[in-house]
């Protein structure tokens, strides 16, 4: 054999010559299929109801194909023009122009296009609508003094410039909207500070994430704690207790908080009879950032509790034993040998928490009110409400990549696989 | 013995974990300054409740343990100033080798230079001398288990408890390990209380040796005398290779006794702990007390030979004697055949000194 591996050694064969890897990989590869035929039924599954309407849906923070598809003539007129020169476009643009939209108004196709360039400017949704009740009087010939005539705007170079910019198949426009910037006239810049949201929104986000994380370790690592050197029986019944609320639906529990924390709610009721806070100032826990702190930790603090107790279960007590057999306190032999062996649960469950409630919807929407809001509520918005999908689409990848940055941080940091739920 | 020779003392100590049962019923055990007193027993035998009690990780239920004179039950372990070695070293994965004998040094809040200086006096007693800056994960059992006893020793403690510390290493790194303690405790003068379940551990390294068995020290002795004059049948089984015979006592004179064994078979032996004629006794004879040319010797019996086993340095004969067919006798090899074989019926001999008549068990 003149084949030699990386180490100068010879390959090693079978008996027949063939190389031992290439007859290893043959004799894998039955085992292979068979699995795969196995998980075929769920990855299918997973790839048409899920992963398939996802991707496409991000696919939309980019797709500008509604200016092509619905202004082709134009389109390909605006291709000639020189933008730069300060003129308006020729007559042939503007007869392009006359031909698309008689198509795009007996297609009804003209409104839409409106409403998608309005995100980007406003009057666009109007300019289109007017324009198009209008183009089938045109007379025949000189287009361009009749356009002028239906709206002024025609007569204007930005909004030429304007529908040449976004006359490409794809646009970061979505993008820089969720950005709090705009793809305007002059060129990429930031909004104007009063039209600016949704960096605000991003941090908020993260910063509720980081308060609710530390709540949640705040309050889970005393009882994972317990939970990992409490006798057997005692710790049962509290790991119990600690899983709980995975039993009970999000909502039930959610709502609950709305009971408790209300003005005229449990809490203040309580307050109240005890004299701490007068009738008429009550104290308001709910529809603002304290209510979706306080619900949230709530909810994720399982999440937190696992993985300390998961790590908290395998030091051993004879640590801490040794440490206070050397003549440490207490309090030295918790903070200088239990906490640091600690820290990959804290990682664990830090990270876990902070993930799940970057992207948390159902219990910001109920308990947040206005400022205790998060960045998914107002996807949900531009979803459901605005019918924005792009803008939704793109602030949609900036959280997915927000949370797989995060979750390759994590797994350099924790490695992915330490993570054990109980 | 003076007063001041005693380091640690148990008096009358009882401790129950559940209020039902005793785990250690009425201690009683005084502990010389720099003796190595091994606490030997199987399981649940009360030693490692001692040894935490002593360290003050448990607390006794009832009595009182003194160290130095002092009463400790109320003294946190931290202000105990007792070095301890874990059986799983315990040695801290986050430090390491040089932070781990450290550690014991920051908390008495001594300077840097004190630290750098006793940690490497420290190691070098051990031979580790160029592992200071590993991770206890880096090293092998042997060797972490020589920084556990570094770094019980690093803050020289005048007393330093084992608990079960050679139970995770290998027959031959433990044997090895046994003689590199026994040197430390001989060279520092320490007094070392040893926990152990493995009796040729307490027989190679202790000074004295208390055999703990359902919460009572069975018998308080140096390892010679536990092997040779057991105080009783658990004793005897205990701690090595035992041959039990059972019968009767017929007669007593003086320190030695008649016993008809149950086939009738009649025999002479040690009076240790039967009281009267008529007892009950349980007979024990060490396999290697046993002659095949038994002519002047006070017992002789017949012997059928069952099974022979050989182990090079010597070979193992089973016999069946007065009807016990596990009856054992280990015959030097001194190279010249011996023309025993399976199924003859041998005559064997042992004098009456080396045949305990101890106390009955079923």
């Amino acid at each position: 054999m003149t084949d030699t591996t990386a180490n100068g050694g010879p390959v090693l064969t079978t008996q027949d010559g063939t190389p031992l890897k290439v007859s290893l990989a043959r004799a894998l590869r039955r085992e292979k299929m068979r699995s795969l035929v196995l998980i075929a039924p769920l990855l299918i599954f997973i790839l048409v109801s899920f992963l398939l309407p996802i991707a496409d849906m991000l696919f939309r923070s980019v797709e500008n194909r509604i200016v092509a598809d619905t202004l082709p003539k134009t389109v390909a007129a605006l291709s000639a023009w020189n933008a730069s020169s300060g003129e308006l476009p020729d007559e042939n643009v503007y007869a392009a122009l006359h031909d698309d939209l008689l198509i795009a108004v007996d297609e009804k196709s003209h409104t839409r296009l409106g409403s998608r360039l309005n995100y980007e400017l406003s009057g666009m949704s109007s300019l289109f609508r007017k324009t198009g009740r209008r183009v089938d009087r045109m007379d025949e010939g000189n287009y361009k003094e009749q356009f002028i005539k239906v709206d002024k705007d025609w007569g204007k170079v930005e909004t030429w410039l304007f529908l040449k910019r976004y006359s490409p198949k794809y646009t970061p426009g979505y993008f820089l909207n969720a950005v709090d910037a705009e793809y305007g006239i002059e060129g990429i810049k930031m909004k104007p500070e009063d039209e600016r949201i949704y960096l605000y929104l991003f941090w908020r986000t993260m910063f509720l994430s980081m308060v609710i994380t530390g709540s949640c370790l705040l309050l889970g690592y005393p009882i994972a704690f317990l939970l990992a050197n409490l006798p057997l029986r005692y710790s049962n019944l509290l790991m119990i207790l600690v899983l709980l609320p995975f039993w009970t639906s999000l909502l039930v529990r959610t709502s609950a908080w709305k009971v408790l924390l209300q003005q005229q709610g449990v809490i203040n009721d309580t307050l109240v009879w005890l004299g701490l806070v007068s009738n008429t100032d009550r104290i308001v826990m709910i529809n603002n950032q304290t209510g979706t702190i306080i619900a949230m930790t709530h909810i994720l603090l399982p999440f937190m509790i696992l993985p300390l107790y998961s790590v908290m279960r395998t030091i051993s007590p004879s640590y801490m034993r040794a440490a206070r057999s050397l003549g440490a306190t207490d309090w030295t032999a918790f903070w200088r040998v239990y906490f640091p062996q600690t820290i990959p649960g804290i990682g664990a469950g830090a990270i876990l928490v902070f993930i799940l409630s970057i992207g948390y919807y159902i219990t910001p929407e109920l308990v947040g009110g206005t400022d205790g809001i998060f960045i998914s509520n107002r996807i949900a918005y531009h979803i459901s409400s605005s019918l924005n999908w792009g803008l939704a689409a793109a602030l949609g990848v900036i959280l997915l990549s927000l949370v797989l940055l995060l979750f390759y941080v994590y797994d350099k940091i924790v490695g992915i696989d330490n993570v054990k739920l109980g | 013995m003076s007063e001041k020779d005693i380091i640690v003392s148990f008096s009358e100590v009882q401790k129950s974990y559940d209020g039902v049962s005793l785990v250690v019923k009425n201690l009683n055990l005084d502990i010389q300054r720099g003796e190595f007193l091994t606490m030997l027993g199987p399981s649940g035998s009360g030693k490692t409740t001692c040894l935490m009690m002593l360290a003050g990780f448990e607390s006794a239920t009832h009595g009182e343990i003194y160290l130095n004179g002092r009463p400790i039950n109320n003294v946190p372990p931290h202000k105990r100033g007792i070095g301890m070695v874990f059986q799983n070293y315990a040695l801290f994965p986050h430090m390491t080798v040089a932070e781990n004998l450290a550690f014991p040094l920051q908390v008495r809040k001594m300077s840097k230079a004190e630290q750098e200086q006793k940690v490497k006096r420290a190691l070098e007693m051990v031979e580790l001398g160029a592992f200071g800056n590993r991770r206890p994960a880096q090293l092998s059992g042997g060797q972490q288990q020589r920084v556990a006893v570094a770094r019980a020793l690093v803050f020289e403690p005048e007393l330093v408890l084992m608990d079960e510390p050679l139970g995770a290493l290998d027959k031959q790194l433990r044997e090895q390990m046994q003689f590199e303690i026994k040197h430390i405790h001989e060279n520092l003068g320490v007094s070392v209380v040893y926990v152990t379940h493995d009796q040729s551990e307490a027989l190679t390294m202790s000074d004295r040796i208390a055999v703990f068995n359902d919460g009572i020290i069975q018998q308080l002795s140096g390892p010679d005398d536990l092997y040779e004059d057991p105080q009783n049948s658990f004793v005897a089984q205990f701690i090595g290779e035992n041959n039990k015979l059972e019968g009767k006592v017929t007669h007593v004179n003086g320190s030695l006794c008649d016993v008809e064994l149950d086939d009738g078979t009649r025999l002479k032996a040690d009076k240790v702990n039967v009281n009267a004629v008529g007892d009950r006794t349980t007979l024990s004879l060490r396999p290697e007390r046993i002659e095949f040319e038994p002519q002047g010797l006070e017992n002789i019996v017949k012997g059928k030979v069952e099974e022979l086993i050989y182990l090079g340095d010597h070979i193992r004969v089973r016999m069946d004697v007065a009807g016990n067919r596990e009856f054992v006798v280990k015959v030097r090899n001194r190279g010249q055949k011996r023309d025993l074989a399976v199924g003859q019926m041998v005559d064997i001999g042992w004098a009456a000194d080396d045949c305990k008549a101890l106390d009955f068990v079923q």
